[in-house]
């Protein structure tokens, strides 16, 4: 049996087609998409179609409400700081959550530690939920931006994005969200969750690392955030990653041709892991909502493990799984997401998350199924705390 | 002859191996670097690999390289990071007045926010003046940004001189842009006095979207993005695999020894060709030999530089009047300007850049269908 990779939430692998699409940018149209002669325009071409497929795909207005980044994190960074750097005359509120993905939470400490922000971290409910009257509750006269994540990370779960996007503009405060869980896997359109600002990054649904997008409604004010030549229309500095968006606009396209197929099989796998896992191993607990969730998303907590040592017996069984997000592993610190829900720190510590993607088999998520419970049982048996 | 190719400065053709490793792993090597599992380690080796490739070319150690998203998030990131951790200790900072907008755009943002900022002038050959660096060097300096070799003119700069003049004060870092002097010129910053450097892989026939920032051991820089623990901190989000690879394929393929001498025999051989045999044609900036091997500017008088672009787009030869992030804004090159090159002078500029892979045959038959050109375009002005 092949190596199985049940590690979508941190990467994906890239589409053969995008790939294919990405090709001809590196070799052939290798132009600067500034340059005025044929190299050029032709580079340029490719961007704009692009630009095109990414609007489609959350549903934006006008393309040019597209801005191209280097990925989640720096469009996450870009919207909040380009706007408290905008209206910052205006107020120096904002409000988060508190299990937001570390390049929201960053971004937001940085502005209380080094610009004098003022930043309210919202709790969540024990599946991860914020509630939006706490959202309609915090908003001040200073508050000047609401970023609240579409998708955590880790536990999956949806938040009513739609309905703070409604009370954020009732208030006339500018919203973001971080949709870098949620685009590609369940149907995002920016007007219906009435938001501002959206980011999203190819490498989480099927297209290369390296690139991502800021979506910035018309109107929204907001400082760009790298200086330098002119090109985004001006608000995103650098000679054009070309390959990278046209990998990131094909598999935009390709998200979107096959969004409804997608959520369907990832939701049956998923459920029928959740339910499997449920059955064969006992002092467990699900993380997140159980419906409000992303299609792909599994997270459990299992007593008495240690969450890296389950890891590494997965990994040596062919299966690459993780304890949380990849960006935090290797941290001794438990997950910010787990303690925000309220568990303790000594459960905390020993969760497994399980991502599907769209290559995932009904025959792998069996096979984990039969390998799973004997790896816990093993781990466990060696466990001085486990009391049968 | 099919395409030839000469503007360079503005992005190169990757590398076959370079394509070939990338493809590798986009269809491979996908995993997430930070995931413990075998798919994340496979992905962190393939990064560490490139990082020793480029750390070795810029003789400087391993963890002093940080990957970027390209040349302008790594002067953005050396310039507003470096003067965000000193600036308690001075608000004095010095850059010249032919830099990169990625730089100068920078200063003059910080310019706006309270900052006393110095320009340098530079001489007719495109060098910064060194008595008016020493002039403006004061206790309060805390940042001197200078780069390595102009994009337009091909200038080098004497970086060891000011390397030298820095290293007598304290809590004054010297940055260097070296997107257009790295690989074109033995240029080591650890033993320049330089303590931030910053490159670009679509220049040295690597990716576009993937660049990187020296920065010396010690040095104080405050993050530009904030977020995750990659990069040591210094720069967070899920790295670029492919691209960084790439990057350190193309530094790897780089043959340096050869290329330089047989660049300064295809420039020799471009200028005095066109010097000789077309009336009314001036080298811009520095000399031959002066200046970098890969970079000429020339004007022809009375001729629009944009016009005999597009006239030479026809018989497939692809140039660039002037830097490409600026080529596509009317304004007229701020370079050209800062070393005396007159209006009309600068309205006739072309740049021609070439690579390792420009041959003696792309450069006569180009010099012979600029001749044609500027021939028949005269006797349309004169009409």
């Amino acid at each position: 049996m092949n190596n199985i990779y049940m590690d979508n939430g941190a990467t994906t692998p890239v589409d053969r087609e995008v790939i294919k699409a990405m090709e001809p940018y590196f070799d052939q149209l290798y132009g600067n998409p500034s340059s005025f002669h044929s190299f050029g325009r032709e580079a340029r071409n490719a961007i704009t179609e692009a630009r095109d497929e990414v609007a489609q795909l959350i549903c934006a207005d006008e393309a040019k409400e597209i801005v191209f980044t280097s990925g989640g994190t720096e469009a996450d960074n870009y919207a909040i700081k380009g706007v408290a750097s905008a209206l910052e005359g205006q107020g120096k509120h904002i409000i988060t959550s508190a299990i937001e993905h570390h390049a929201v939470l960053h971004t937001c400490e940085y502005l209380e530690k080094e610009r004098g922000f003022e930043v309210t971290y919202l709790p969540v409910d024990e599946d991860g939920l914020v509630d939006p009257q706490d959202v309609k509750d915090a908003i001040c006269e200073e508050t000047i931006l609401i970023t609240i994540m579409l998708a955590n990370n880790e536990v999956g779960t949806i938040q009513p994005i739609a309905e703070i996007g409604e009370i954020a503009k009732d208030a006339e405060v500018i919203f973001h969200t971080d949709a870098v869980q949620a685009v590609g896997t369940i149907p995002v359109d920016v007007n219906q969750l009435n938001v501002d600002l959206l980011a999203l990054s190819a490498h989480k649904f099927n297209g290369p690392k390296g690139v991502g997008a800021l979506y910035i409604r018309k109107g929204t004010k907001i400082k760009k955030f790298l200086h330098g030549g002119a090109q985004e229309r001006n608000r995103r500095a650098t000679t054009e990653n070309v390959a990278g968006i046209v990998g990131l606009g094909k598999a935009a396209e390709l998200a979107r041709k096959s969004l409804n197929k997608k959520r369907e099989q990832l939701t049956i796998l998923r459920d029928k892991l959740i339910n499997g896992i449920e059955e064969k191993i006992d002092h467990i607990k699900l993380n997140g909502h159980r419906t409000k969730r992303l299609p792909g998303n599994v997270n459990f907590s299992l007593r008495y493990i240690e969450g890296e040592s389950i890891l590494m017996k997965l990994d040596l069984e062919g299966i690459a799984a993780s304890s949380g997000s990849a960006c935090t592993s290797g941290s001794l610190d438990p997950s910010h997401v787990l303690l925000a829900m309220g568990l303790t720190h000594e459960i905390a510590h020993g969760s497994l998350r399980l991502t599907l993607g769209k290559y995932n088999t009904e025959e792998e998520v069996d096979r984990v199924l039969e390998v799973l419970p004997r790896v816990v049982e093993d781990l466990r048996a060696m466990s001085p705390i486990y009391n049968r | 002859m099919e395409e030839i190719y000469l503007d360079n400065a503005a992005t190169t053709k990757p590398y076959p191996e370079v394509i070939t490793k990338m493809n590798h792993t986009l269809t491979k090597a996908y995993g997430n670097p930070s995931s413990l599992h075998g798919k994340g380690l496979e992905a962190e080796k393939l990064i560490k690999t490139a990082r020793k490739e480029i750390a070795n070319k810029l003789k400087i150690k391993t963890d002093e390289i940080y990957f970027t998203s390209g040349g302008t998030e790594a002067n953005n990131l050396a310039i507003k990071g470096t003067v965000n951790a000193l600036h308690r200790y001075g608000n004095r900072i010095i850059t010249s007045s032919i830099e990169h907008p990625s730089v100068l755009n920078v200063f003059k943002r910080l310019e706006e926010q309270g900052y006393d900022v110095k320009y340098l002038d530079v001489d007719q050959n495109g060098v910064v003046d060194l008595e008016q660096l020493e002039e403006y060097l004061t206790a309060e300096t805390i940042l001197v940004s200078i780069m390595g070799v102009n994009n337009e003119l091909g200038s080098i700069q004497p970086l060891a001189k000011i390397g030298k003049l820095v290293a007598s004060f304290d809590n004054l870092y010297f940055h260097v842009d070296g997107v257009q002097a790295f690989t074109k010129l033995d240029l080591f910053p650890a033993k320049l006095g330089v303590d931030l450097y910053s490159i670009s892989a679509h220049k040295v026939h690597g990716p576009k979207g993937v660049g990187a920032l020296y920065i010396k051991d010690g040095t104080r820089v405050d993050n530009l993005i904030s977020g995750s623990k990659q990069e040591s901190g210094v720069r967070p989000g899920t790295e670029n695999v492919p691209g960084i690879v790439g990057f350190g394929e193309a530094v790897k393929e780089i043959e340096q020894e050869d290329f330089t001498t047989k660049m300064y025999r295809l420039k020799k051989l471009l200028v005095t060709r066109i010097l000789n045999e077309i009336e009314d044609s001036f080298l811009n900036g520095p000399t031959i030999e002066q200046g970098v091997p890969h970079i000429a500017n020339i004007s022809f008088a009375g001729i629009k530089g944009e016009i005999l672009v597009h006239s030479l787009e026809r018989d497939n030869i692809y140039l660039s009047t002037g830097a490409a992030c600026s080529s596509r804004l009317d304004t007229p090159s701020y370079v050209l300007e800062g070393i005396g090159v007159e209006g009309d002078l600068i309205e006739g500029a072309i740049r021609f850049s070439l690579s390792s892979q420009t041959t003696k045959q792309e450069i006569n038959h180009t010099v012979n269908k600029l001749k044609k050109h500027v021939t028949v375009l005269k006797q349309i002005i004169q009409r």
